[in-house]
């Protein structure tokens, strides 16, 4: 094969220039940044700092707000993935097996996705709102007296289902085509080998969705621990006081509401770390996948 | 072991599609049978109906003596070989075969000792941990018979099983199959478009056409007395002759030729069927052909000609000289069909 090339040096780095600009002003430049801070103790005012080592970092993990708010998000990005996982491939099995109307059907399981997460979180204010919150009245007709933003746990509630809420289109589609790519002829094939419908599901059906049911684990992860900032924002009503708040919200707090932009640092740089380990356990795992042909 | 009994079967699509109208025959216990036809002419949907991968529309399907018209894939007692296989991709072979005996809850040594005698049988044993896509289409399309065999079923049901393999290996898969289904003597339904399979594998062959049954019979009573133009013309390479001609007095002629007679009480215009191979050069021969091209091919030669101004092939020996231009033709002993001119159907 002819090997292509440049006749200059500098025309291929001048294409890729405003790429790595892009790259380096918003990414590496913050992240530098914040790196960097994460060792000084700030002036709130911003009149200067002072370095202190690694005395933010041995803060945090003695703060038991947040080793709260770390094992908070933990229940959280369980509870999330697992439910909109769940949710997602129960509805996506159905739609499957719907013939008549499906692509109606479809798409109307697939608008949830063009809601943007703010705009998600004020649904979810208005679902559980104190006063006439459809969800609210509901749960009082059980007789529980649901507080959104007053109650610890029914705040936490609330930001679950709503994030939940908010993910499933994006896993539907997905284990839709995941579930319309598995050949009819081995589904026919297990028809006639397995007479029960649900150990034909995790036999053949389950298995043959997984590198599918994989890269949305991934991807739900990320989602539930990063991307639910903006329905959390808008839940917690700027009352994060007593509420329930994931690592990400709490940088922001932190750093913006109680000006402690070195610990919001340090908080950033683990967050980082935890990345960093997600993404080389992915590829890692992608690379050892199995593929089928 | 089973036989199998349609009456009145049909398939209708919810659109008003009558993809099968009604079908009624019997397969007797061991008989290898092939449904044969051009595509969309309704065998594939024949056979998934006896599968139970279809709704029957109307009419009853008997395996043995029991009717399955609602009865579940799983439980009535058969075994497919798909197309493209349809095997487990991320099971081994070894639990691809199992798999259909591990859900009718037999033993493990039991299912291990089958698994074994099935991979024996076909050849497989040291394939066995391996998982489908390290197969080659051969090995895949031997593991797809084997989850078939291992389960002792029946009835066996083949869906157009070697139209994925390359010519070469198909012949010898053939080969194989019908081996295979003599020495289990287990009654076998085949659907195929390709004649040659359906001529050299079948015990009968159930030709059909725009979800009607054109003919059934043995592959020398199909060959030789075809039903109909369509099964004349599908069953074969090269096809039978179809000439344009009429009856008259007894006599059947082509254009002034006179090809043959007939004791048939039949006048005016027919279709007359003549297979390539039942005509031949000879001095005295009644036919007059215009030869125009020959084709050759190794054991045998295709004389492309014309008879009152109508097509015509014919077969002969590699060993016949032959030139261009008109020559005579005679006609093997009652090698003449004859079809009813507007219906097509024999006479």
């Amino acid at each position: 094969m002819k090997r292509a090339g440049f006749s200059t040096r500098w025309l291929p780095i001048m294409l890729l220039l405003p790429q790595l600009l892009i790259i380096v002003i918003f990414f590496y430049w913050p992240a530098w940044h914040a790196v960097r801070s994460s060792f000084f103790l700030q002036d709130p005012f911003g009149f200067g700092e002072t370095f202190v080592g690694l005395k933010n970092y041995a803060s945090l993990f003695k703060s038991s707000a947040y080793m709260r708010s770390a094992w908070f998000t933990l229940f959280f990005v369980v509870l999330v993935t697992f439910f909109s996982l769940a949710i997602a491939l129960l509805f996506a099995v159905k739609a499957d097996k719907v013939l008549r109307g499906a692509k109606t059907y479809r798409t109307l399981l697939m608008w949830v996705y063009a809601v943007a997460p703010p705009v998600a979180g004020v649904l979810g204010v208005i679902m559980f709102d104190q006063s006439w919150g459809p969800a609210t009245e509901f749960f009082a007709l059980l007789g529980y007296d649901f507080r959104l933003g007053v109650n610890y746990y029914d705040t936490a509630f609330a930001m679950v289902v709503v994030s939940v809420w908010k993910q499933l289109p994006v896993n539907f589609i997905f284990f839709l085509s995941g579930l319309q790519s598995i050949p009819r002829s081995v589904r026919e094939a297990a028809l006639i080998d397995n007479r029960s419908a649900s150990s034909r599901f995790w036999d053949i059906t389950f298995p043959l969705l997984a590198p599918t049911g994989f890269f949305l684990l991934i991807t739900n992860i990320t989602y539930a621990m990063f991307d639910t900032f903006g329905v959390i924002d808008v839940l917690v009503r700027g009352e994060p006081g007593n509420n329930p708040l994931t690592l990400v919200y709490k940088v922001y707090v932190d750093g913006f509401r109680g000006n402690d932009l070195g610990g919001s640092s340090a908080q950033s740089v683990v967050l980082m770390v935890l990345v960093l380990a997600m993404t080389v356990f992915q590829f890692r795992m992608v690379e050892r996948r199995i593929h089928y042909t | 072991m089973a036989q199998v009994t349609l009456d009145n079967v049909r398939k209708v699509y919810p659109n008003g599609f009558e993809a099968v109208k009604p079908a009624s025959y019997n397969i007797a216990d061991g008989e290898f049978v092939v449904l044969v036809g051009p595509s969309g002419c309704g065998k594939s949907t024949m056979l998934r109906m006896i599968a139970g991968l279809e709704d029957i529309s109307d009419g009853a399907l008997k395996i043995g003596d029991r009717q399955v018209n609602k009865v579940d894939p799983a439980d009535r007692d058969i075994a497919m070989v798909f197309q493209n296989y349809a095997l487990y991709p991320h099971m081994t072979v070894r639990k691809n075969i199992g798999y259909g005996l591990k859900n009718r809850k037999i033993d493990k040594s039991t299912i291990e000792a089958k698994v074994q005698e099935a991979a024996t049988m076909l050849n497989l044993t040291e394939y066995l941990d391996r998982k489908p896509s390290q197969l080659s289409g051969g090995q895949r399309q031997r593991v797809a018979m084997g989850r078939a065999i291992v389960r002792d079923p029946s009835l066996f049901l083949f869906d157009e099983p070697l139209s994925n393999l390359d010519a070469k290996l198909r012949n010898q898969m053939r080969i194989e199959i019908k081996a295979l289904q003599r020495r289990l003597g287990v009654t076998s339904i085949y659907v195929t478009h390709d004649q040659i399979e359906a001529m050299t594998m079948a015990d009968r062959i159930i030709v059909m056409n725009g979800g009607i049954i054109e003919q059934i019979g043995t592959p020398a009573e199909v060959y030789h007395s075809p039903a109909s133009t369509f099964v004349a013309s599908f069953m074969g390479a090269p096809p039978m002759n179809l000439l344009e001609g009429r009856v008259d007095g007894g006599m059947i002629r082509v254009g002034d030729t006179v090809v043959g007679n007939t004791t048939l009480a039949v006048t005016g215009p027919v279709t007359v069927g003549i297979r390539p191979e039942d005509l031949e050069p000879s001095v005295g021969g009644q036919l007059r052909i215009d030869v125009s091209i020959i084709e050759e091919l190794g054991a045998h030669r295709l004389v492309h000609g014309h008879i009152a101004g109508q097509a015509l092939t014919m077969q002969i020996g590699k060993d016949t000289a032959i030139g261009d231009g008109p020559i005579p033709v005679a006609i093997k002993n009652n090698a003449v069909s004859l079809f009813d001119h507007q219906t097509g159907n024999r006479l």
